[in-house]
C-alpha cells in the first residue's frame, strides 16, 4: 500500500526526518511511537503534502503513485487520510456544508456523480451516530465550538465517510477519556479492512489495547530505530525510550 | 509564511462586466460651472423650481471642501475634468418604452443578466436601466400601476408626479447634508423613483441597474423611495463599468422615506469596476444613502460592496418615530489596491427605535477596509437599543482591516451593545481544507461564504446567490 524509502524532510530548515523507511501492507496496522521530537508528526504532515513541511530526499508511493509530487488535495482524493492532532475550526461553514464538498471532490476524482443532498445527509447521520455525535453537530459551524473529544470524533466521523486508503491517526488519543478512546477506536475498527492501511501514531500504549497493530515501530531521531510486534508497545510502557535512542543515534545527539 | 504564497497567487481577478458598448453618445465636454447646471436642466426640460433648486446646490458645493476623515487615500478628484452628462445619441429622440430603446443598449443589459425583458427569467422582478446619464425605461410599469405603484426614471417623475419630487428629493438627504450630496444635487441626471400607496405591498420586487459606460464620464443619479403609511416594498440596485484605466467618478444619492408602519428594504449589489491589480482604474464610488423612518416603520439597508477603486458610503437611518426599526447588514470586500470606508449611521430619535448592524469585512491583497459606524442616541429616545457585530475577516499578511466605531448617548436608558471580530483566514485552516480533497479557491470561498452567511440571508433569494458568486469571482486569485 504504501512504500516509504529513506525520506529526509525539514522544516523551517531544521532535519527531523532523516532517512525513514516503511513499507505497509494493504489491511495492516502500523503503531509509530516515539520520543517527543522525534518526527513523529511529522511523518504525517509530509505524507499529507503540508507546505511547511520540505522534502529533501527520498520517496513516498502509495501503490506506486509518487505522493511527494502531488498537492495535498490530490493526495487526499488519492486516499490518503490525515486525522488531525488539532482539528481547526472554520467558523460560519456548517459541518455538513463541508464534508459534502469534500466527499463530493473525492467522489469526482474517482470519476463517480456528486451524492445528492438527500441521500448524503442520511449517510452523513449515520457515521454522526457510529462516534457519537449528535445530528446537530452537522449543522455547527467546523469544529466551532467542540470540545478535544468532538473534534476527534468529527475527525474520525470524516474518515468513516470519505473510506480512504491510507488512515494516519495523528496522537487522536491526546486528550481523550477512556470512553471517547473506545468511541474513537470503535470507528478505527470498523474501518479495518484487507484493502485499507493504517498509521497510528501515539505516545501511549492504552490506544493499542483497542486499535490492536500488525506492527509497533519506534521513531526516534527522524528514523525507524526498532519495529516488533504488538508486545513492544508494552515493553515500550515499561522501559521508556532511552534505551533505543542511545542505540539508534550513533552518538549524533 | 507559505499561506502568504498561495494567496498570492491567487489575486488575479477577472471583472467580468469589463466590457464597453459601442454607441455613439453627446456627452458634455468636461467641466464644471454655473452653465454646466442650466444646461443639464434643460436637458431635461426641468420645471424652474428645480433648476434653482440645483443652482441653490451648486453655490453651496462651490463653498465646501471634500471629506478628509476617510480611511482612503487617493488623488485629488479634478473635477473640472469629468463630464457631467452623457447619453447615447438614440436617447435624444426619447423613446416611449424599453421597445423602442436602440437594441445594442438592451444588449448592453442582456449580456449582463439584467432581466430588461418583461418574459425574461426573473420575471419576478421590475427593472429600471440606468445607462451614463439616463434612464432606458423601466419594465413592468402596466402590471405595477395596477396597484398604484409608481416607478420611473426620477426625470420623468419631476413632470408627472412633481407635488411628491418637490415635496420629498432633499427632505432626508439635504442639498448640503456634505460635499458629493451638494455635488449630486446640483448635476444629478437621472436614477429611480419610486412611491407605494397606502396600504400597498408591492406585489414584485423592485430594481435599478446602473452602468457607466462613457469615457470621463460621472454619473450622479438620484433616486427617491417612497412608501406610504403602511406600505411595503423591496429594492434592489445593482452597478457596473467598463474596464478603464482612468479614475471614474460616481456620486449618488439614496433618500428613503417610510412613512407610519411602512416597511423599506434596500438591497444594493455594488460591482463597480474596482481597478487592476495594480491599482490602476476603477470608480470612485462616493455615495450618500439615507432613510427616515416614522412611527412603526423599518428600513433596511443590505448591502454586498465587491467593486470600486474606493468606496465611501454610510447608508443610514433616522429613526424619527416612536418604535421605528432600523437595520444594515453589510459584506464589504476589498482585494489588490481597493480601499473601503462604509459602514451606517442609526440615529435614534423616538421611543423604543431598534436598530441593528451586522457588517462583515472581507480584506484581501493589499487593500484597506474600515468599518465606520455611528450610534446616537437623542435625548428623546426613551428605551431604544442597538446591537452591533462588526466582524473582519483577513486574506493574507498585506491588507489592512479596521473599525471606526462612535457611540454617542443622550438617554440614560437607551442601550447600546457592540461586538467586534478580526479573524484570518489561516494555513490551518486551508490545509485542513485540501487534505479533505477541497482545492483551495474552493476553500476559500466556502469560508468567506460562511462568514457572510448573516448577511446573504437578509437578500432576495435570487440575488443571495448572486452575491455568493460574485465574492468568488471578487476573490478569484486571492488563494492558491
Amino acid at each position: 500500500m504504501l512504500t516509504i524509502k529513506d525520506l529526509q524532510a525539514s522544516v523551517e530548515d531544521k532535519e527531523i526526518l532523516k532517512g525513514l523507511n516503511l513499507d505497509i501492507k494493504p489491511g495492516e496496522i502500523h503503531a509509530i511511537m516515539g520520543p517527543n521530537g522525534a518526527g513523529k508528526s511529522t511523518l504525517g504532515n509530509v505524507l499529507a503534502g503540508r507546505e511547511d513541511y520540505e522534502v529533501s530526499g527520498g520517496s513516498a508511493e502509495l501503490q506506486g503513485t509518487d505522493l511527494l509530487e502531488l498537492d495535498p488535495e490530490e493526495r487526499a482524493r488519492l486516499g490518503v487520510f490525515l486525522a488531525f492532532q488539532y482539528p481547526v475550526e472554520i467558523p460560519g461553514v456548517s459541518n455538513l456544508e463541508f464534508l459534502k464538498a469534500s466527499v463530493d471532490s473525492v467522489r469526482a476524482a474517482q470519476g463517480k456523480e456528486p451524492l445528492d443532498s438527500v441521500s448524503f445527509l442520511k449517510l452523513a447521520r449515520e457515521k454522526c451516530k457510529a462516534v457519537d455525535l449528535d445530528q446537530s453537530f452537522l449543522k455547527r459551524g467546523v469544529n466551532e465550538g467542540f470540545s478535544g473529544g468532538e473534534k476527534k470524533r468529527n475527525e474520525i466521523m470524516q474518515m468513516m465517510l470519505l473510506e480512504p486508503k491510507l488512515c494516519i491517526l495523528d496522537e487522536t488519543d491526546s486528550g481523550l477519556d477512556i470512553d471517547a478512546l473506545q468511541v474513537v477506536a470503535k470507528g478505527v475498527n470498523s474501518l479495518r479492512d484487507p484493502n485499507r492501511s493504517f498509521i497510528v501514531v501515539t505516545h501511549y500504549q492504552r490506544l493499542l489495547d483497542y486499535i490492536v497493530p500488525d506492527y509497533v515501530h519506534v521513531l526516534a531521531n527522524g528514523k525507524i530505530v526498532k519495529t516488533g510486534g504488538k508486545e513492544l508497545a508494552l515493553e515500550l510502557e515499561e522501559k521508556g525510550y532511552s534505551w533505543l535512542e542511545d542505540g539508534a543515534d550513533n552518538g549524533a545527539q | 509564511m507559505t499561506d502568504n504564497a498561495e494567496i498570492d497567487r491567487q489575486i488575479d481577478r477577472e471583472y467580468e462586466a469589463g466590457f464597453i458598448t459601442d454607441v455613439e453618445s453627446s456627452t458634455l465636454p468636461p467641466g464644471l460651472n454655473e452653465d454646466t447646471v442650466r444646461f443639464i436642466s434643460k436637458k431635461k426640460g426641468e420645471p424652474e423650481w428645480l433648476l434653482e433648486w440645483r443652482l441653490k446646490a451648486f453655490a453651496a458645493w462651490k463653498e465646501m471642501t471634500p471629506p478628509n476623515w476617510a480611511q482612503v487615500k487617493h488623488p485629488e478628484v479634478d473635477f473640472q475634468d469629468i463630464s457631467y452628462f452623457s447619453e447615447p445619441k438614440s436617447m435624444e429622440d426619447r423613446p416611449q418604452s424599453l421597445d423602442e430603446v436602440d437594441p445594442e443598449l438592451i444588449a448592453t443589459y442582456v449580456k449582463l443578466g439584467i432581466p430588461v425583458h418583461e418574459h425574461a427569467a426573473l420575471a419576478g422582478v421590475a427593472v429600471d436601466v440606468v445607462f451614463d446619464s439616463v434612464s432606458l425605461g423601466t419594465t413592468f410599469r402596466e402590471k405595477l400601476s395596477e396597484s398604484g405603484v409608481i416607478f420611473m426614471p426620477i426625470s420623468e417623475a419631476v413632470h408627472k408626479h412633481p407635488e411628491l419630487v418637490k415635496k420629498y428629493m432633499g427632505s432626508v438627504v439635504p442639498q448640503r447634508d456634505n460635499f458629493y450630496s451638494a455635488l449630486n444635487s446640483a448635476v444629478f441626471s437621472d436614477g429611480s423613483f419610486v412611491y407605494i400607496p397606502k396600504g400597498v405591498r408591492c406585489p414584485m420586487e423592485l430594481s435599478t441597474y446602473f452602468r457607466i459606460n462613457e469615457e470621463n464620464t460621472g454619473q450622479f443619479e438620484r433616486t427617491l423611495i417612497i412608501a406610504d403609511e403602511g406600505s411595503h416594498v423591496s429594492y434592489l440596485e445593482g452597478c457596473t463599468a467598463p474596464m478603464r484605466d482612468e479614475n471614474q467618478l460616481h456620486a449618488a444619492v439614496v433618500e428613503l422615506v417610510a412613512m407610519d408602519d411602512a416597511e423599506i428594504k434596500y438591497s444594493t449589489v455594488q460591482n463597480w469596476y474596482p481597478g487592476d491589480s495594480e491599482g490602476k482604474g476603477g470608480i470612485y464610488n462616493f455615495v450618500t444613502k439615507r432613510g427616515i423612518a416614522h412611527t412603526n416603520a423599518k428600513i433596511s439597508w443590505t448591502q454586498v460592496e465587491t467593486g470600486s477603486a474606493i468606496t465611501w458610503k454610510y447608508p443610514s437611518c433616522i429613526l424619527k418615530g416612536d418604535n421605528s426599526v432600523g437595520e444594515f447588514y453589510s459584506v464589504a470586500l476589498t482585494n489588490n489596491f481597493q480601499e473601503a470606508d462604509t459602514g451606517t449611521k442609526m440615529i435614534h430619535l423616538g421611543k423604543n427605535t431598534k436598530s441593528t448592524i451586522i457588517s462583515k469585512g472581507i480584506s484581501a491583497g493589499k487593500s484597506q477596509n474600515a468599518y465606520r459606524g455611528l450610534v446616537r442616541m437623542g435625548p428623546g429616545a426613551k428605551g431604544a437599543r442597538n446591537y452591533t457585530q462588526c466582524d473582519s475577516l483577513l486574506i493574507g499578511d498585506k491588507c489592512g482591516a479596521h473599525t471606526f466605531p462612535y457611540i454617542e448617548s443622550k438617554n440614560p436608558s437607551a442601550i447600546v451593545e457592540h461586538e467586534a471580530t478580526t479573524s484570518k483566514v489561516s494555513d490551518e485552516q486551508l490545509f485542513l481544507c485540501q487534505q479533505r480533497g477541497i482545492d483551495t479557491e474552493k476553500a476559500v470561498s466556502m469560508i468567506v461564504n460562511g462568514f457572510c452567511k448573516e448577511v446573504f440571508k437578509e437578500l432576495p433569494m435570487e440575488f443571495a446567490v448572486e452575491a455568493g458568486k460574485l465574492l468568488e469571482v471578487s476573490l478569484e486569485g486571492s488563494v492558491g
